[in-house]
Order: C-alpha cells, then sequence, then structure tokens
C-alpha cells in the first residue's frame, strides 16, 4: 500500500467532481443545503392528470424547458438531468474539452411511450385504427423515435456531448444502477483501462404507466394527502416508497492521475461490493444473505472493518420489505453497536436508477462537511428498527468513512465505501 | 494479473434449434434455406423462435409464468450454457452480464387503449389512459418487461448469484457484457462468469422501435449480400447466446474441457460522422489483434447498408494490411440479426467451430446498426496455452 495505491495494490480511486439534480434543487449546493434542512421535495403530481391513480404524489424535478409543452418523455427528461448533473461534475473537477475516460450511465430502461403511442395511434383508420401494425406503418420515417427510444441513444448523446472515450455503457441493476455505474467506473481505474470515468446516475420515470406498476406491485406509498410526509423509511408508520427523478454525476480519476493535474480530490471511493439474491423477484431472502454480503463485501474491498466504518447511507426506501432486510443487515454487520444511518430518501424519495450515484454523492457531502443528514418523518419509532437513524434533524458527527447502500428488484445489491480525502 | 480466459460452455437457442448440431450444421452449409417467418410481422419477415422444452430449463411453471418469451428464452439458453459448462455446481459465485432490450408490452391492451383514446382531445385521453392502465395491467407484466429481471431469473432459476449486472444498448452493450466479463475474470475478480442475451423478433413493440429507421428489411428474405443493392435491411433474428467464461486455471483444476480460448474482446463507438468512422473505429480495435493466417470472420453485420458497407471496408483493410483472411460469414443469414445477442451469438457459433476443427481462428465483428463497432478473437485452446 503506497500512497496512490490501495492494500491490494490496485489505483487508489479519487471522486474529483459531483454534481446533482434533485427535487430539492438544481445543483450540488441547494440539493445539499435542503437535505441538511431536512426539506422534503415531494409533492403532488402536476405534471399529467392523476385520477384513477392510487399513488398522486412524488418527487419533480421541474425542467424549465419544459413549461408550456408535452411533458418530456422519459428519455427526453434522463438525457437532460444527466447532463446537467454532468456538467456540474466535470466543471467542478476543472475537466475542459474532452473527458478522458469511459462513461457509465446508469438508467432506466425506456420504450416508445404514450403520447408517441397516441400520436401514430391518431394517424390510423377504420379496422385497423390503433393497431401495431398501421401505428408501425404511421411511423415510418420517425428516426427521431427510434434514436430517441433506442437503449444506447442517451448514452450516445452524452459521450458525444462530453467527448468521453469508448463505447459508452449504460446499465441498469434496478434500484442498484447508480452505484453499479460508479463501480464500473472503479473498476475500469483499478484495471489500469481508464485514468478516468463519469459516472452518471439518472431517472426520469415518473409518468402514468411507471406510477401504475409500481402501485401495482404495492410498492407506493399512498399518503396522498401529506406528500411532504409520506416517505418514512425506519418508521413506524411507513407503507412504501415515493417515487422520484433526478440525475447525479461524479467524476472518477485515479488518486495518482488528479494529484499530477492539481485537481481538488473531494473524497475516495473505497470499495465496492456486489452479491445477488435468488430468492424472489421483489423480496430478499428472509436470511438477509445477499444484503450482508454485499455489505461484507465493500468493507472488506475497502480493507477495512465494520467498525471502522462512522455512518451509513441508507438504501431507507420506506417499504416495510426494506425497513426490515436492511436493520437486519445492519445488525449482522455491526453487531450490537451499528452506526448512525440515515435515508436520504425521506427527502428526496427514491430516484431509482439515480439513487445509488446521487447517495454517492450526499456520502461524501457528509464527510466533507462532517455532518450527518437527517432521516425526516421519524414521528413513531418502529421498536423492530433499533437504529440511530438521525432522525429528523442533522447533527454534525466526526465521519471519515462512509457505508453506502443500494439495493433493487431482481436481487442486486451494490454497496460502496466512500472515504476522506487523503 | 492477466488470466487466460477459455469459454467453457454455449448456450444458443436461434430458429435453427438449440445447442452445436443445428448450428453447425448451417454453418457448414450456407445454401440451406433459412427458418424465416414472412406473415405474421408482414411486410417484415422475421426469423421465428424454434419450439423450446422450457420444463428441462425452468423447471418450475410458477417462474415460467413470472416471465415473458423473452425472459424465458434468455433464462432456458443460460441454463444451456451452465449445463454446457459442467458448472452447475459452481453458480453460487458465478458473475452474471446480461445485455437487455425491454420485455414484452401487453399488445392487445395497447392496441385497446390505442383505438379507444385516440380520438379523445388530451386532458380526457390522459385520464382515460389512467383509468384503463389502473384496471388493465397485469401486476406480473411489469417484472416480466423490466431489462434487469431476465438476469433476476437467472438467478432465482439457476441459481447464479456472484453478481448481477445488466447493460443496455443494443448490439454494443452485449460486447461490453463479454468484456468487461472477461476483464473482471482475466484480473483476478472471480473463476466463472456467465455473460450473453436475447432476442425475441416477434413482437410488434420491438417493430415499433426499429421500423422507424428504415431499418427493416421488406418483402421476400434474402441474403444480406443480395440485400445491399435495394439499400440494405436487417431481418431481425429470435435467438438467446450465453457463453461460460472460466479462467484457464480453473478450468484446468476442475477438468472442464475449454471450447476455445477468449484471446480478446474490445469495443468502441464512432459518432459515424466526418472522420469519426465505423470502419476508423474498428481498424483501430484491430491494432495489434494476434490474428493468424487463415482465420475465419463470424461477421456480426445486420444489413443495414451503412454498417455493412463500413465492415466490409474494414475487413478489405484487414485482409490487405494483416494475416491472409479466411472465410467471412455473415451469421445473420442464417439466425437474422439478433441484436442484443448477436455478438454473443456469433462468440458461440465461433467458439463451436473452433472446437469442433472447423476454423483454425475466429475474428467476430459487432457493427450496430446504429452505434457500436466491437470485435473479438478466439483461438483453440491449445494455442498459446500458458506455458
Amino acid at each position: 500500500m503506497s500512497r496512490t495505491r490501495d492494500q491490494l495494490g490496485r489505483p487508489l480511486v479519487a471522486v474529483t467532481g459531483i454534481g446533482l439534480v434533485t427535487p430539492l434543487g438544481f445543483g450540488v449546493a441547494d440539493s445539499w443545503a435542503g437535505l441538511l434542512a431536512g426539506r422534503s421535495g415531494i409533492s403532488r403530481i402536476t405534471r399529467f392528470p392523476t385520477d384513477h391513480l392510487r399513488t398522486t404524489i412524488a418527487g419533480q424535478v421541474v425542467l424549465p424547458e419544459e413549461a408550456g409543452r408535452q411533458p418530456f418523455s422519459s428519455p427526453e427528461r434522463v438525457e437532460r438531468m444527466a447532463a446537467l448533473a454532468a456538467t456540474e461534475a466535470v466543471a467542478g473537477a476543472g475537466i475542459g474539452g474532452d473527458f478522458p475516460g469511459p462513461l457509465f450511465l446508469g438508467m432506466p430502461p425506456v420504450e416508445v411511450e404514450w403520447p408517441q403511442r397516441l400520436e401514430l395511434a391518431r394517424q390510423t383508420h377504420g379496422e385497423q385504427a390503433g393497431r401495431y401494425p398501421a401505428m408501425v406503418a404511421a411511423a415510418a420515417g420517425r428516426q427521431d423515435l427510434f434514436e430517441m427510444f433506442l437503449f444506447g441513444g442517451i448514452g450516445e448523446r452524452l459521450a458525444d456531448r462530453f467527448g468521453t472515450r469508448g463505447a459508452p455503457i449504460s446499465l441498469t441493476t434496478a434500484c442498484a444502477t447508480g452505484a453499479s455505474a460508479i463501480q464500473l467506473g472503479v473498476e475500469a481505474i483499478q484495471r489500469g483501462e481508464a485514468a478516468a470515468a463519469l459516472c452518471i446516475g439518472a431517472e426520469g420515470s415518473v409518468a402514468p404507466e411507471a406510477m401504475i406498476r409500481f402501485s401495482l406491485l404495492s410498492a407506493l406509498s399512498t399518503r396522498n394527502d401529506e406528500p411532504q410526509r409520506a416517505s418514512r423509511p425506519f418508521e413506524k408508520t411507513r407503507e412504501g416508497f415515493v417515487m422520484s427523478e433526478g440525475a447525479a454525476a461524479l467524476v472518477l480519476e485515479s488518486l495518482e492521475a488528479a494529484e499530477a493535474r492539481g485537481a481538488t480530490v473531494l473524497g475516495l471511493v473505497l470499495g465496492c461490493g456486489e452479491k445477488a439474491d435468488s430468492f424472489h423477484r421483489t423480496r430478499s431472502n428472509p436470511n438477509g444473505g445477499a444484503i450482508i454480503g454485499a455489505m461484507r463485501a465493500a468493507i472488506a474491498d475497502a480493507g477495512l472493518e465494520p467498525g471502522q466504518i462512522d455512518y451509513v447511507n441508507a438504501h431507507g426506501t420506506g417499504t416495510p420489505e426494506n425497513d426490515k432486510m436492511e436493520t437486519l443487515g445492519m445488525l449482522a454487520v455491526f453487531g450490537d453497536t451499528p452506526p448512525p444511518i440515515s435515508s436520504n430518501k425521506s427527502m428526496i424519495g427514491h430516484t431509482l436508477s439515480a439513487a445509488g450515484a446521487m447517495e454517492a454523492v450526499f456520502s461524501l457531502l457528509t464527510i466533507r462537511d462532517q455532518m450527518l443528514p437527517p432521516t425526516i418523518n421519524h414521528e413513531t419509532p418502529d421498536p423492530a428498527v433499533p437504529l440511530d437513524v438521525v432522525p429528523n434533524v442533522a447533527r454534525p458527527a466526526k465521519v471519515s468513512r462512509v457505508l453506502s447502500n443500494s439495493f433493487g428488484f431482481g436481487g442486486q445489491n451494490v454497496c460502496l465505501v466512500l472515504g476522506a480525502a487523503p | 494479473m492477466s488470466e487466460p480466459v477459455w469459454i467453457t460452455g454455449v448456450g444458443l437457442v436461434s430458429c435453427l434449434g438449440e445447442g452445436a448440431a443445428p448450428h453447425l450444421a448451417a454453418l457448414a452449409d450456407p445454401a440451406a434455406p433459412p427458418v424465416v417467418d414472412a406473415t405474421t410481422f408482414a411486410p417484415f419477415p422475421i426469423h421465428p423462435l424454434p419450439p423450446l422444452d422450457l420444463d428441462r430449463q425452468i423447471p418450475k411453471k410458477g417462474d415460467q409464468r413470472q416471465m415473458e418469451p423473452w425472459q424465458r428464452l434468455g433464462t432456458y439458453a443460460a441454463g444451456l450454457a451452465i449445463d454446457h459448462a459442467a458448472a452447475r455446481g459452481l453458480v453460487a459465485d458465478m458473475h452474471l452480464v446480461v445485455s437487455a432490450g425491454g420485455g414484452e408490452r401487453d399488445v392487445p391492451l395497447d392496441e385497446a387503449i390505442c383505438r379507444e383514446l385516440a380520438g379523445l382531445p388530451a386532458g380526457e385521453a390522459g385520464r382515460r389512459l389512467n383509468e384503463r392502465l389502473a384496471n388493465g395491467l397485469r401486476p406480473t407484466l411489469f417484472l416480466a418487461q423490466l431489462s434487469n429481471l431476465l438476469a433476476g431469473n437467472i438467478s432465482i432459476v439457476h441459481g447464479v448469484t456472484g453478481s448481477s449486472r445488466t447493460f443496455m444498448g443494443e448490439e454494443s452493450a452485449a460486447a461490453d457484457a463479454v468484456r468487461i466479463a472477461a476483464a473482471r475474470l482475466a484480473e483476478g475478480r472471480g473463476e466463472l462468469a456467465l455473460a450473453g442475451g436475447a432476442y425475441v423478433a416477434g413482437r410488434w413493440d420491438m417493430v415499433l422501435l426499429h421500423a422507424p429507421s428504415g431499418g427493416l428489411w421488406r418483402g421476400d428474405w434474402a441474403p444480406l449480400a443480395a440485400r445491399a443493392a435495394s439499400g440494405g435491411g436487417m431481418v431481425t433474428g429470435s435467438a438467446a447466446a450465453f457463453l461460460v467464461l472460466e479462467t484457464e486455471r480453473h478450468a484446468r483444476a476442475r477438468g472442464a474441457r475449454g471450447l476455445a480460448r477468449l484471446q480478446a474482446v474490445r469495443s468502441g463507438a464512432a459518432r459515424r460522422r466526418g472522420q469519426d468512422t465505423a470502419r476508423a473505429s474498428a481498424t483501430g480495435l484491430a491494432e495489434g489483434l494476434p490474428l493468424r493466417p487463415g482465420y475465419a470472420v463470424f461477421s456480426g453485420a445486420s444489413g443495414v447498408a451503412a454498417p455493412a458497407e463500413a465492415e466490409a471496408g474494414f475487413l478489405a483493410d484487414l485482409g490487405a494490411a494483416g494475416p491472409a483472411q479466411g472465410p467471412v460469414r455473415h451469421t445473420a443469414d442464417i439466425l437474422g440479426h439478433t441484436v442484443e445477442a448477436a455478438f454473443p451469438a456469433n462468440l458461440a457459433l465461433a467458439a463451436l467451430a473452433i472446437d469442433a476443427g472447423r476454423v483454425p481462428q475466429a475474428l467476430v465483428t459487432g457493427f450496430g446498426l446504429w452505434r457500436g463497432e466491437a470485435l473479438a478473437v478466439l483461438d483453440p485452446v491449445a494455442e498459446g496455452a500458458a506455458a
């Protein structure tokens, strides 16, 4: 282990730029200030009619250029927010011109959406009205639709815009997506494949069909009358997560490269851990094996013992299932004296594909400012959650290493350990 | 650290059937008639799915019910690959990297809603849409549609739990899935990985994605070589291909047979404008590849004109500058263009051909129909074995 290598001889990975777009604000400063103030970014949905929806609240990012026009499709929204976050991160890193490494983009799956489908359907007639063959015929020549909804489209356009190197990699690991994007960047740097990586998590799925689908899985909070009190992770009356959107971007560089060019190092990604679960499509194995495995793997990958983790940035979705499993994981990994844990999602909601990246940024800010962001809406403690969840109010603490958890549908579990700059 | 990586198992399903025999037979007989469904998605011909005995790889009916054809196909082929590698007992620590598109939509529901809403004013259509979706969507269909749930189902059905990652981005996603899975093994992050993808061509939702580009071939099926004169076009194919990648050290220790050695996997993405061409991108990727005289080319050309032309130019340059080129096979002629499954399917075909002693070395190409260039080199396991 040298100054710029870790305990396994791999290059240490520094974060030199961060960018955020959240329902609490555009940019790192506003988002972080809102989080420390315990402000909720959840509101009533205004973007589309909510009649017949069980859940009518969400975290929303209102893009100024959307005013007065039909709402953006998910890929348009994802691309815009990803670009905003990446612009902030790259500028913060002091990188001008082409980005000197690959792009890893965590994003939701995209597809032709209802506005486009209905637009095509309006051009069909008679017996064939609304039928796919007729809509396909009506879509002839629509290269714009093709490029908008191709899975590789957003990554390609961002790669073009930021001048990243090589094939952009777009990925999804459900609610762990943002953490996976960072992990891929870390690995590329550790392998010596790249000196830098642009890692983004972005989400823009607050739309009727996606909301209904999550509702059908009974995953969403229905506390529609009190949007700001709806997301209540680790609290006795929680009953689901609140969908949200936004983007986070991180510029990763080998510590050596960052120091060589005199960049400001915001922190280090010390370790990554992952473990897949084979139990069920939407539930973890009750023994917590995969969650515990991922948490332990990240801590071990960082060359640390659990006792050296000062704070945990929770997955903390606010579903009964997550509360149960994450608590189990905390107690299994940390024993009787777990470190404080809090959930950014109590304020921002669940930004799905963006969450892991967003929470990695907040973990770095926690270390920078020595302030733990709170878990808001903590009114009735749950005796089944014997954890210090930093209830309701941010507080100062000595923090040099943070474990950030991300657990997703399909048994995807990814954890990151972030540390202070050396 | 750079451990040699072998392919020790192949799970390949296409319109031709499953496993080595039908695919090697088709490679050996370029004149054989293709398996084509010209009517169901007319004017677009497709290569259909073969009948699958799903119970063999997805024994629980409950699991089958939670999926639609795309996830079932991929999960089935993943199981074939694990069996082929005799790796059933090794799945707990096996890493998984899947290249995925989206799963099936409920097409009859979409059509019913489109018929009903097309004539309504926007506000009313929005409210009615919510009502129809809330009452019409099946909860299981959400999970069957989620891209990362192909990987999720492979974990659940086959117990592959080392790690799980899903890449999105058409052909390019598959090349990077294999590239990164192999790189992780080569650097000592695990001994076994399962990488691949699946594509179901017979889906109106996929036709609606691809047809607007003008890239789909219309009318009677024709081989790739004959399409260029009419502006090119792809005939999409239903296929799944999964590869078990394994470090040579691990394979030797457990007495597993290597089908082929994965010498190199490289990927890039030209903007395909100005000087930044697919041809130049591939030429850059090919620099220093350890090609030997007589190498066979397993081409991933889709049939779309511009990338096909770029690939032809690249291969001509490569043949002129390097060792003598062997036969070039456009595998889309037998499988169709299988998008996320294309690159792994070509690797699977190449590995099977090498294992059968049909070709001395294989160069696998991938030229995405819109973006993405990729190359891989496969050798017999005996060649260049670790000293």
